[in-house]
């Protein structure tokens, strides 16, 4: 096999990387513009991060997400863990097929279908539409992508574990937070990661699902777009970026470590 | 340990075990009684209409192939799986309907299942933990285990930090710290090299003498379960097969299915011809030949029967037997297994059916005087074989 690079796949890897980055780096950049003028470059400055700071509006929307984001993230994280442990325990109860795609479902589900069906549900309740459906409606979608993550983790977990302790006298409950959840805490925390990220970023669904007073910052960044790009936009998503790469990388480490830790213990295991 | 030390203990342990037999005595109280107990999972019966006394002190253990039930049935004492019927008793209390984390016995499990973000300590403590043994005792019986086990240096480190065998002790350890009224055993020596499991199945019984325990160890080794158990229960397809001590069940197999399972055994057909003055004489097809069994037992003229010898006990020679009272037959070499210390011979017999025969190597000859394609005499003893009729 040729180890250096032919030049069809560099050039490949070039042009790929390019697409999926340069409107990013682009807006990176131009959140540093001292130009009221998105487009035209003049000289670096730090203006419209200081402007951000003033503008009530923004600020608003970014801690409504943050709110909406942190407790969906966390309500769902709890659901999500329930649910793979009712799908990988349980494991002949009828009707388990059903469930189990019902679970994968809405990771495929388009989103204005689920935020219009949210909608319909929220309005033939009558409940009032502003925070709170917002915070349910990113419960309900992020739920199975914490559901996806930790189930995979449970799917390698050694059940003689939760046995052991049984029968050394744990009842269980007890069993399940002294035992089961420490172990499979790094699937947990990257499945709120997860969650936390998808809500932060939502658009369609929180739109659908929102109502007076309650403005995310994707909401709020969406229509101030429509009325021109200003430079304050771009240094708000740059701060998005920055929190959502940030998560991210802790989520990805987080099950790297966890993964290699378990490669450790399996290699130690084999040579011992 | 030191070996003098292991000797010592070894001596006194022979010593007990040869008078320990508290099954033959009627008045003996069993500890734990299975009655009647069946277990279904959906169609298929993992143990069926099955009662099994175990008494206590006793090292018991359950032999059989991968599904033949012998883990289920340890699992229902343990709680982890309940009987579809029957009855589970454990010193007169019956243990149906009780959760696991509420029984008086312990498991060391075939993984070990150590908890892996707990120290060696707080794997051993976390029993005594759970119910509420106050921490000065639960520190001396921890340091206790870990002295009994010889781990002491290690009581810091986590699962991952040790070796297969370190873990084994440690999971040991464990399931011993409690002082459970039984020890269940799932195939425990499993995942260590024959070495370190031939050492520690001496190790296990020094323990379950020194702490007076009763043990149920399930294995699918028959030379683990003869050299730990006092009795082997024999299990197939969810029923019991045989219930002996070690060499019973070696030296009078109740089966075809025993005899072929533990050991190694030359199995001949043939038909009952005379049975009488604890004789037992059979015709056997093979060799066309009449041969005689020392042996009483119930079985009338006609009736279809198997011999089975072991290759130990089979001699092979170049000349006839001068003793004319021996079972006798003439063969060729087949083949010649060379083991080192054994050499086991292939004879094949007239009609093409073979028999084994094995003959330790005494001398350090590398040319053996009998050789493939030989014309050689087997023969055995009255007294070497038995008579199954099943």
């Amino acid at each position: 096999m040729r180890k250096g690079l032919s030049l069809f796949n560099l050039s490949s890897l070039v042009l790929g990387f390019t697409f999926l980055y340069l409107p990013i780096v682009l807006l990176v950049i131009y959140s540093f513009n001292a130009s009221r003028l998105v487009t035209v470059w003049a000289g670096f400055s730090t203006e419209w991060y200081w402007k951000l700071l003033e503008n009530d509006q923004l600020l608003d929307a970014a801690w409504v997400t943050l709110r909406v984001a942190f407790i969906s993230a966390t309500v769902a994280t709890v659901l999500g863990t329930m649910g793979a442990i009712a799908l990988t325990r349980y494991g002949r109860f009828p009707g388990r097929m059903l469930f189990s795609g019902m679970i994968y479902a809405p990771l495929v589900m388009p989103e204005v279908i689920t935020g219009l069906s949210l909608l319909l549900l929220f309005v033939a309740v009558n409940f009032d539409r502003g925070f709170w459906t917002i915070t349910l409606a990113h419960i309900t979608f992020t739920m199975c992508f914490v559901s996806v993550v930790v189930q995979s983790r449970l799917v390698t977990f050694d059940r003689s574990l939760e046995e052991a302790a049984l029968d050394l006298g744990c009842p269980p409950l007890k069993t399940f937070f002294i035992i089961t959840l420490p172990i499979i805490l790094p699937a947990v925390v990257s499945g709120w990661m997860l969650a936390f990220t998808l809500s932060l970023d939502d658009l369609v669904i929180a739109s659908f699902t929102t109502g007076p007073g309650a403005t995310t910052l994707p909401m709020r960044i969406y229509s101030q777009v429509r009325l021109g790009v200003t430079p304050e936009i771009n240094a708000v998503c740059t701060i998005l970026i920055a929190i959502v790469t940030v998560v991210v990388v802790i989520a990805s480490v987080v099950t790297k470590r966890q993964e290699m830790e378990r490669q450790r213990a399996e290699r130690l295991a084999a040579a011992g | 340990m030191s070996t003098g030390v292991a000797e010592k203990t070894q001596k006194t342990v022979g010593g007990i075990r040869r008078k320990f037999a508290p099954w033959t005595d009627p008045k003996a109280v069993p500890l734990i009684r299975y009655q009647n107990v069946t277990k279904r999972f959906g169609s298929f019966t993992a143990v069926e209409d099955l009662s099994l006394d175990i008494y206590e002190r006793e090292f018991f253990a359950l032999l059989g192939p991968s599904g033949c039930g012998k883990t289920t049935l340890m699992r229902m004492l343990a709680g982890f799986e309940e009987p579809t019927s029957g009855r589970i008793t454990l010193a007169g209390q019956d243990l149906v309907g009780t959760p696991p984390y509420k029984r008086p016995v312990n498991m060391m499990f075939q993984s070990y299942a150590l908890f892996p973000h707990m120290s060696v300590w707080d794997n051993i403590a976390f029993g005594l933990k759970q119910d509420g043994v106050a921490k000065d005792a639960t520190a001396a019986r921890v340091e206790e285990m870990l002295k009994l086990v010889k781990l002491e240096q290690f009581a810091r480190r986590k699962p991952h930090q040790l070796s297969g065998g370190q873990r084994q002790r440690v999971a040991l350890a464990r399931s011993l710290a409690k002082r459970p009224k039984v020890l269940l055993l799932d195939e425990p020596l499993g995942a260590l090299d024959k070495k370190l499991r031939e050492e520690t199945q001496f190790e296990l019984m020094d323990i379950q003498m020194e702490l007076g325990m009763t043990f149920l160890i399930v294995t699918h080794d028959q030379e683990e379960a003869m050299t730990v158990a006092d009795r082997i229960a024999v299990m197939n397809h969810g029923k019991l097969v045989q219930v002996a001590p070690p060499a019973v069940i070696y030296e009078q197999p109740a089966s075809r299915y025993v005899a072929d399972f533990v050991g190694d055994v030359n199995l001949i057909e043939g038909k009952v011809e005379s049975n009488a003055g604890g004789l037992v004489r059979v015709h056997a097809a093979a060799a066309d030949m009449s041969l005689t069994i020392a042996q009483d037992i119930q079985a009338q003229p006609g009736d279809a029967a198997w011999i089975a010898v072991r290759p130990e006990k089979v001699r092979i020679d170049l000349d006839p037997p001068a003793d004319r009272s021996v079972n006798c037959v003439s063969g060729t070499i087949w083949d010649i297994g060379y083991l080192g210390d054994l050499s086991i011979y292939h004879v094949e017999l007239a009609d093409g059916s073979r028999i084994k025969a094995a003959k330790p190597n005494l001398t350090r000859m590398v040319e053996r005087p009998i050789s493939w394609d030989d014309k050689v005499w087997i023969s055995w003893s009255p007294d070497a074989g038995v008579v199954l009729t099943s």
